[in-house]
């Protein structure tokens, strides 16, 4: 009942978010902000992230293909192919949920607790559409070029490591990033960012414009937000795999 | 002007209002004061259409509020002004950006008009220009209350509503609030509605005075008349401060 109760709630919550603007040019304004304030400060995050785990899946996968029956490129191989599937869509969205997902939950519930939102409400603004619409399209744009910029950097990553630590020379990892590369995993993984970009903005807005109490709540609207986003990622992930890759 | 008629609101079967009837007269500070819990702060939340009514009217002069469309209401709202108990300035923007907001949302206005306004409402709620450039996080209580009259009346409401405006003020800074409220609505020909339980502002301004209790209109009346009032529960709530009970037996003997 809980579960039907939300999800009603959050769909008529979209309707209103999706609803015609009062004037553009202020929603084109807050767009640009949030562009800069969820995306572009998110960019140094991605890298970092991307680099190590791009240096740790060689090392990883140099023990895991150790047989000498596999040539040494499968590693070049599967870090990129690992990269380019899964980790920087999926797991890179399930961090982004927690920078920000927790990020937008907790601006929207403290403008709630603080009356922002009544205000808005009552100087005839849709607030709905005022705080999250800008949001959700600049975190759904942001997305793909998020996922580009980690699958680059995790590459780099491995290019790296592997030639450092001696698992793996570079012409040889460079040859693994070249062979059998399938460009309609690419586009699957973009299709997915979109797919995740929007859950990563809209369902911590649900959790924030909704929040009841004070400060305290606002904290635990944050977790659950992030907690529930997670989930809905790795469902959508499921559905999404099942219908686009199979 | 504004006018209730039998206003009716539940909260899961609890009657939190009960048949209220009032008329708030233009050009007036109208205040609605009660316990904490009486019901006033639904009242006004009521009439602002934040929350829906289970039974009665509300006119805003000749339209009928309970009947019209969201699409209708929201271009009723562009005529009202409202104040916050925490004044509900937008932090992640200047005082001055603040008061502009809703001239950017809904005018035509050129950059210098709008820039002329934003100073001339500041300059009305004795904001000096410096403060223009803070954000709210930086200013007082009692400037941030005062930034928020300024953003309310940018538009040039018809109707001005506050919530509790001298909550957590000293005594001085209120009587400053106290003052700007009264004036504003005199200078504006506003139709002011002030949610309140300090007593301070019910003897100053209180041209016109709703008292709740328990969801019922008790009592109304002026703020000459509040002190010689014979209802016991009125009595009960003003003469809780000893100042009042001392300022009333002061009168009784001349």
């Amino acid at each position: 009942m809980k579960f039907l109760f939300h999800a009603g709630r959050y769909f008529s919550m979209i309707r209103m978010v999706f609803a015609r603007p009062e004037k553009h040019r202020m929603y084109v304004k807050q767009l640009f902000y949030e562009i800069e304030n969820l995306g572009v400060s998110s960019v140094g995050i991605v890298v970092m992230v991307s680099i190590f785990i791009g240096g740790i899946m060689t090392i990883q996968f140099s023990y895991a293909l150790m047989n000498p029956l596999y040539p040494s490129y499968l590693i070049g191989l599967a870090v990129r192919d690992t990269l380019l599937l899964e980790f920087s869509s999926t797991m890179m969205a399930l961090i982004m949920a927690g920078k920000i997902g927790s990020n937008i939950t907790s601006e929207i519930g403290s403008m709630r607790v603080t009356e922002q939102i009544d205000s808005l409400e009552i100087m005839g603004i849709n607030s709905a559409s005022y705080l999250i619409l800008p949001k959700i399209i600049a975190v759904v744009f942001i997305f793909p070029f998020l996922y580009i910029i980690s699958v680059f950097f995790g590459i780099l990553g491995g290019l790296v490591t592997g030639p450092i630590t001696g698992t793996i020379t570079l012409p040889e990892y460079l040859e693994g990033i070249k062979t059998l590369f399938v460009s309609y995993y690419a586009t699957f993984s973009i299709i997915k960012s979109l797919v995740f970009g929007f859950l990563v903005a809209s369902v911590p807005a649900y959790f924030g414009y909704y929040v009841q109490g004070g400060a305290l709540n606002v904290g635990k609207a944050s977790t659950t937000a992030v907690v529930n986003t997670n989930i809905l990622i790795l469902f959508f992930d499921l559905i999404l795999t099942r219908l686009l890759l199979t | 002007m504004i006018e209730i008629k039998n206003l009716v609101k539940s909260f899961d079967g609890n009657e939190v209002l009960n048949n209220i009837s009032i008329i708030f007269e233009r050009g007036k500070t109208n205040l609605i004061i009660g316990r904490s819990g009486s019901g006033k702060t639904v009242l006004l939340k009521c009439v602002l259409g934040l929350i829906d009514v289970d039974k009665g009217e509300i006119w805003y002069n000749d339209r009928n509020f309970t009947l019209t469309g969201e699409k209708q209401r929201k271009k009723m709202r562009q005529e009202i002004g409202m104040v916050f108990q925490g004044g509900a300035l937008f932090d992640s923007i200047t005082v001055e950006e603040n008061v502009r907001f809703p001239l950017d949302m809904f005018t035509a206005m050129s950059p210098r008009e709008k820039q002329l306004r934003v100073a001339f409402c500041l300059d009305h709620v004795n904001i000096e220009t410096r403060a223009y450039k803070l954000s709210p996080s930086e200013i007082s209580g009692g400037m941030k209350k005062r930034v928020a009259i300024a953003r309310a009346i940018a538009l040039n409401p018809r109707y001005l509503f506050c919530d509790e405006p001298n909550s957590g003020l000293d005594p001085e800074t209120s009587k400053v609030i106290d003052r700007l409220l009264l004036d504003l609505t005199k200078e504006f020909e506003m139709t002011t509605i002030i949610n309140t339980h300090d007593m301070n502002s019910v003897i100053e301004i209180g041209e016109s005075i709703l008292f709740i209790s328990q969801g019922k209109k008790e009592w109304v009346g002026t703020n000459k008349e509040i002190l010689n009032s014979h209802n016991k529960k009125l009595n009960d709530f003003i003469f809780a401060n000893k100042l009042y009970a001392q300022l009333r037996k002061d009168v009784e003997e001349g």
